[in-house]
């Protein structure tokens, strides 16, 4: 007698249902304008696989994906040591957990283009308390608007602020749970600091690490709101990531086709590196 | 009331974690399910329980088929070795929660929890939470969930193997009083065959999924069917050699050998697996007819009680337990005496010829 | 390799502890030689854990001095101290082979690699684990994990003193015994001084020389395993050792002899002399079913295959006997006799009967 139970379909369906508007709908959407064109009047004409090419040649979307990378590359290379370091000097027990947790919590508590809106006023060169003290205390000619590096280190700094809290709170769930054992047996082992880092810490926090690198990744490489806030992409295009260009071109510009196609392969880039990261994060997990 | 297996197994894959299994467990006194770590004690629970899907054959309980049936509508009870319990609930809550679900007044609810929490003596804990209890106390709300929600079968599945040496002491003896007179099923999973003997009632040995005997728990331990039952059933293990019987001599090689007696002198002369519990190998004689045998001491371990030494002999391992406190030397010969009338004799197929 | 002294030692957590309660380890002064091997053996919350703490220096004592062959290391921290410890849920390093978790205290120390590679192989073939070294510790079984962590107090030729946290919690029943005998055959082979903690009397008893009973923080009485179970000195030895435990029952005094339920028990032994709480202590397995003696009324009876333990009520108390032949039913009266130089009188808890024939 083999009775499966199939009722387990039923309570999967909302789900399915939900995705599917949500994610498989308008995504085939975008698959059905990446490969046509149209003049207007809801008019549609095949286009093959020509705007996919148009998009790889353009010399706009390479700066546009360089600046991408660039920005997700210092967006990491900062936030997940910084996070890890904060995350080791807090505190295991007593009275200071909360109080640093909830600090740590509350830039992620504010929404995204207030965040941007904060830093923008933070930075006007004559009234914002970082441009002032910068230009009329410390004497840095600094001006978001007018030099590109000013533009660049404020989205970075910015992007820090707010983000580097998700790492450290991930790393410090990943340190709390590894049993006093484990320290008391590498007191007595003699390990040195840098050893119950490399040995303990670090392997138990591995796994926590994971997604947090993986969640920046993926939110720094398709952050739009706080930079567009900030800076709307300038000077000139010096901070246009990948999803401020994207968005030019399709509601600034109206090219649906194109705008399409860049979507596809802009999402096709987070997919293959998201699945590398993975991969490689836990590739010794199970040898 | 009653709960019976009809040629229940459970396979995973290709793999058969319960062989076919026909059991009928009555309520009044406890069902012991007694086997190593592995052997398919907790497979079988879940079986009964309805937590896993069985691959063929039927249970039923009170007569009433609930093979399909899900857990939640058996009105069952399973205690684990982990103390489960709901963290942020009190003690009170917790025995409630059973009750609250199945929508009782509240009247009734305070009052079963009440009772259940007289016989485990938790009254005094009922408002604390579960992380202020002891662990025995932890498992002790666990048990008295299930009481107090009167369930028609309740699961142990090594309820007490996480708590202190003592403790597990006092609760086993507690256990059978305290389900006994509530009409409920009770199976309990035991890897130790001490426990099973103290909680007497009936016991099923497992081994690699099968049981191997079922019966009234003491009867089975001093009349195993199989070699195989009276190793599942034998802590220390038991010992066993090979010997050949030849008219009323039995030779067990080591230069060994002893008259046989009683039922045994009527074997048929030939090969038989012999094998007699450790508590038979003595270090002093028990007296007329004891065979003595000298060997090796290996391992020595004292329980408070008694005493048991592993000892070498030829090139098999015999085992000694004896009351009391006997501090042997380790790697030192000892003499043992072991006492023939309380030999099994095995045909060469398992099956007990004596 | 040391000698262990233990000088007025106290401790609280609190820190303003006022009376004798607030102490979790009371005034504690003892000795261990060198290369003993020694159990504290107690419940829970009796202070065992917090005693290991203190000697291993992850806790230091509110009061009294810890010393190494006469060397106060009260201040010393644990790396110090030349100290090894195994816990209660094996601690190995996940990312490591078997053989740079063995070898790890030995780099931690300087210790160049072919001394270093000569003293692993040794300790992993005492442990039976030479064909795991290649694999990643991560991967192994618990006790398997458990087996490296005490290599690793094992590989270190300095210590003075390896200290196991009831290392045996996590290890499937049927594979204790085994440890626990490795465990035995080790100290023999490395003869280092060991001290083991557990609440579980037959891990106590076997692995220990000396065991030191504690209950409450204080320790009761400390003895050899023959000791402990002969002639305990406190009702809660009694009871905590043995299975069952030592049947206490309320006694009255007089006129030098005890009285149970108005019934004259013979001692051991003289009654010493005081006032207090009295009780009679007599082990199950010396007390007999007689033609006469104290009645009781038969409880219940347990079938244990080689015995039987028969519970009976005297009046409001329980008395555990061990009956080898034919038990009776419950409800039966029965008489019970207890075997006189195997019954003890304690006053407050301990005893106050001097045996005939010692001093």
């Amino acid at each position: 007698m083999r009775k499966v139970n199939q009722r387990g379909w039923f309570f999967v369906l909302p789900v399915l249902v939900l995705v599917a508007f949500n994610a498989l709908v308008p995504m085939m959407t975008v698959v059905n304008y990446s490969v046509q064109e149209t003049f207007g009047n809801n008019q549609f004409f095949w286009h093959g696989l020509g705007w996919f090419q148009d998009i790889l040649r353009s010399e706009r979307f390479h700066a546009a994906l360089g600046r991408q990378a660039l920005f997700t590359f210092l967006i990491l290379v900062i936030e997940v040591p910084l996070g890890v370091i904060i995350a080791l000097s807090m505190p295991r027990k007593g009275f200071w957990v909360p109080v640093c947790l909830v600090t740590m919590a509350l830039p992620m508590l504010i929404p995204w283009n207030v965040v941007g809106a904060m830093w923008n006023i933070f930075t006007l060169p004559d009234i914002g308390l970082l441009g002032y003290f910068l230009n009329h205390v410390v004497g840095i000619d600094y001006n978001m608007t007018r030099s590109p590096f000013a533009a660049w280190a404020t989205i970075i700094a910015m992007d820090v602020w707010h983000w580097t809290s998700l790492v450290v709170l991930l790393c410090y769930a990943g340190l709390v749970s590894i049993p006093d054992a484990y320290y008391q047996a590498a007191k007595i082992d003699g390990a040195s600091n840098w050893s119950v880092f490399r040995y303990i810490q670090l392997p138990k926090m591995k796994q926590v690490l994971t997604i947090a690198v993986l969640l920046r990744f993926m939110d720094s490489f398709n952050v739009y709101t706080e930079p567009f806030v900030l800076t709307g992409g300038g000077p000139g295009n010096s901070t246009t990531l990948l999803s401020i260009d994207l968005v030019k071109i399709a509601l600034g510009q109206f090219d649906l086709g194109p705008a399409a196609a860049m979507s596809l392969i802009y999402f096709a880039i987070t997919l293959f590196v998201s699945w590398l990261f993975y991969t490689l994060m836990t590739r010794n997990d199970t040898d | 009331m009653a709960l019976e297996l009809q040629a229940v197994t459970k396979r995973v894959g290709q793999v058969t974690h319960v062989k076919e299994t026909s059991l009928v467990l009555e309520p009044g006194r406890f069902n012991v399910l007694l086997g190593e770590t592995g052997s398919g004690k907790t497979s079988l629970i879940k079986l009964m329980a309805g937590l896993d899907r069985i691959a063929s054959g039927r249970i039923l309980m009170d007569g009433q088929d609930v093979t399909g049936m899900s857990p939640q509508k058996r009105n069952i009870s399973l205690v684990h070795q982990f103390f489960v319990n709901y963290p942020h609930m009190t003690v009170f809550d917790n025995i409630a929660s059973p009750l609250r679900v199945a929508g009782l007044p509240k009247s009734e609810i305070q009052g079963r929890v009440e009772a259940a929490a007289d016989v485990l003596q938790l009254r005094p804990m009922l408002h604390r939470r579960p992380h202020e209890l002891s662990g025995g106390q932890q498992q002790r709300t666990a048990l008295a969930r299930a009481i107090a929600k009167e369930s028609t079968a309740v699961f142990l599945d090594e309820p007490l193997a996480n708590l202190d040496y003592k403790l597990r002491e006092e609760l086993r003896d507690q256990l059978p009083e305290l389900f006994a007179g509530r009409g409920a099923v009770v199976v309990y999973a035991t890897s130790e065959p001490a426990e099973a003997l103290m909680l007497g009632g009936r016991t099923a040995l497992m081994q690699d999924g099968h049981v191997t005997q079922f019966g009234p728990t003491a009867e089975i331990y001093r009349h195993p069917n199989t070699l195989t039952s009276a190793r599942v059933f034998s802590d220390p293990p038991i010992n066993a050699a090979r010997v050949t019987k030849k008219g009323s001599r039995v030779e067990m090689g080591h230069g060994l050998g002893w008259d046989v007696t009683g039922a045994a002198a009527g074997l048929r002369d030939g090969a038989y697996t012999v094998a007699i519990r450790p508590n038979y190998v003595l270090p002093t004689s028990p007296g007329a007819g004891a065979v003595p045998m000298t060997g090796t001491v290996q391992i020595t371990e004292l329980s408070g009680s008694e005493s048991t030494a592993h000892f070498r002999l030829g090139s098999d391992t015999w085992v000694s337990l004896a009351p009391g406190v006997h501090p042997y030397r380790v790697g030192v010969d000892h003499r043992f005496y072991m006492d023939p009338a309380h030999c099994f004799y095995f045909a060469p197929d398992g099956a007990l010829a004596a | 390799m040391a000698k262990i002294t233990l000088d007025h030692l106290r401790h609280s957590y609190m820190a303003a502890p006022k009376g004798p309660a607030d102490y979790a380890l009371k005034e504690l002064n003892l000795d261990w030689q060198d290369g003993g091997a020694y159990a504290l053996l107690g419940p829970s919350g009796c202070g065992k854990s917090t005693l290991l703490n203190i000697i291993s220096g992850l806790l230091q004592p509110s009061e009294g001095h810890i010393l190494f062959d006469g060397k106060d290391v009260t201040a010393l921290p644990p790396d110090q101290r030349n100290i090894a410890q195994v816990f209660q849920f094996p601690v190995i390093y996940d990312t490591m082979t078997v053989f740079d978790n063995l070898a790890f205290p030995l780099r931690n120390r300087g210790v160049d690699e072919a001394r270093v590679k000569a003293r692993v192989d040794e300790i992993a073939g005492m442990l039976e684990v030479t064909e795991m070294l290649g694999t990643r510790a991560a991967n192994l079984s618990p006790d398997n994990k458990q087996k490296i962590s005490m290599g690793r107090g094992l590989v270190r030729d300095d210590v003075n003193v390896i200290m196991f946290d009831e290392p045996l919690t996590v290890i499937d029943p049927h594979l204790k015994w085994k440890l626990r005998s490795k465990l035995k055959e080790l100290h023999q082979r490395v003869k280092v001084t060991m001290i083991y903690v557990t609440h579980d009397q037959t891990e106590a008893l076997t692995f220990a020389d000396q065991v030191v009973v504690m209950q409450d923080g204080e320790v009761v009485q400390i003895g050899t395993p023959v000791d402990l179970f002969d002639r305990p000195a406190h009702t809660f030895v009694g009871h905590f050792i043995g299975s069952p435990g030592m049947n206490v029952l309320p006694a009255e005094v007089r006129e030098g002899g005890a009285l149970f339920n108005g019934n004259p028990i013979a001692l051991e032994g003289p009654i010493s002399s005081g006032n207090g709480r009295h009780e009679i202590g007599v082990r199950p397995e010396f007390v007999t079913l007689a033609d006469a003696g104290i009645p009781a009324t038969v409880r219940k009876v347990m079938d244990m295959g080689r015995h039987f333990v028969v519970e009976a009520l005297a009046g409001a108390t329980r008395i555990s006997a061990i009956a080898e032949g034919a038990p009776p039913e419950p409800g039966v009266t029965v008489h019970l006799a207890f075997r006189p130089d195997q019954t003890r009188l304690y006053r407050d808890g301990w005893i106050a009967t001097t045996r005939e024939g010692t001093v």
